[in-house]
């Protein structure tokens, strides 16, 4: 009789910890419980102010950023690129020609899944494509100058929800995952995954920074870090997080990078934007 | 013919002075090799390591300041970096999962 109760307790739980380990809930199950852990955690910061990122757990931070933002250091970017955005290409059309509702008021609807070519479109690879449809040469994704048409696009959308789809397409649901893994798997030497930092240790103290939380991460971008004395992009923030845990970084807006970008900002969805941000 | 025998001695000591320069040459290509392969796999994994990279930089840095016992040391410890990532990588396959907020 014991031997038989032990026989069928292995095999229920043989059963069951596949389910635990391996079984992916459906992306609206994972957004509802990538939130609720984050706010469960943090009870005391409202939801909208989880954008904010360190300032959000942190009083001291908080009380700095507001005095920065009297005189916000990203200002230049934003005027540089609401310029660049206005100005037109070699044969006359202009930036806006190739978004909906001319460029403005758009980036909560960035990055989108194209159906068409089967890939993550971020704000950063439409714009370069939008460049190279009307013969001009792509910015540098890590550069000023398209931190500075990204500020522009963000600022106009400031307060707008995050409204990212993922659409009845198992590429979608499949980039969507792949980002998921990025997110989660552990690389460089230091073994680091980005939910280390972003979800096990948000809030902490890592040397003098305060870890942003995950939530809402995405919505501050792009931002001018006091570090980098100067504006950065996603993409930038992507490669400087990979070398700072001593992994080579995969080339800017890798097909990778896009569906982590694709994932983080799908979990924040119903958060407004705040970009362009000013961060430590 | 007979090569006077202090002749001799001069040209045996000189081959042997070069066969001793030869070998860690041949041992810091052999193994720098071998780094470098492991290297370049775990690039194609996505698992590398900036470590990996730098520490092969600096063995051929020093290969080619003559620093051939250096160069073999680093160009070992790339090899073992590079191992390192690459069974990161395998051992991250599906753990990820167990990480995902449920």
């Amino acid at each position: 009789m014991l031997r038989k109760l032990l026989f069928l307790s292995v095999m229920m739980l043989a059963a069951v910890r596949p389910a635990l380990a391996a079984d992916l809930a459906d992306p609206k199950a994972e957004f509802k419980a990538f939130r609720d852990y984050f706010t469960s955690r943090f009870p005391k910061v409202p939801l909208d102010d989880f954008v904010n990122g360190p300032y959000s757990m942190d009083e001291g931070l908080r009380k700095q950023w507001q005095e920065i933002e009297e005189f916000p250091p990203y200002e230049f970017a934003v005027d540089k690129g609401k310029e660049m955005f206005a100005k037109p290409f070699a044969n006359g059309k202009t930036y806006a020609d190739c978004f909906p509702n001319g460029g403005i008021g758009i980036r909560q609807n960035y990055p989108y899944f194209d159906t068409k070519s089967g890939q993550v479109i971020t704000l950063e690879l439409a714009l370069n494509q939008c460049r190279e449809q009307n013969g001009e040469k792509p910015f540098s994704y890590t550069k000023d100058d398209m931190a500075a048409l990204t500020a522009y696009m963000a600022f106009t959308s400031r307060g707008k929800r995050f409204d990212i789809k993922i659409p009845d397409d198992p590429r979608a649901l499949a980039a969507y995952r792949k980002g998921e893994e990025y997110f989660y798997t552990r690389r460089g030497q230091l073994n680091f995954s980005c939910a280390s930092c972003h979800v096990q240790s948000a809030g902490n103290h890592i040397r003098t920074e305060v870890l942003a939380p995950a939530l809402g991460i995405m919505a501050a971008m792009p931002i001018y870090r006091s570090e980098w004395s100067g504006m950065g992009t996603t993409s930038r923030r992507f490669t400087s997080c990979n070398s700072q845990v001593r992994a080579t970084p995969l080339p800017p807006q890798d097909e990778l990078y896009r569906d982590v970008e694709y994932f983080l900002t799908y979990m924040g969805n119903g958060l407004p934007v705040s970009g362009p941000g000013a961060r430590p | 013919m007979r090569l006077p025998i202090s002749l001799m001695s001069i040209a045996s000591v000189a081959v042997l002075a070069m066969t001793a320069m030869a070998a860690p040459a041949d041992d810091f290509k052999a193994a720098y090799a071998k780094a470098e392969a492991a290297s370049k796999q775990s690039a194609a994994l996505k698992t590398q390591w900036t470590t990996t990279v730098a520490t092969l930089k600096a063995a051929k840095a020093a290969a080619d300041a003559g620093k051939f016992d250096e160069a073999v040391t680093l160009a070992k410890e790339a090899e073992v970096l590079a191992e390192a990532s690459i069974a990161q990588g395998r051992d991250e396959q599906g753990a990820w999962k167990d990480r995902v907020i449920r």
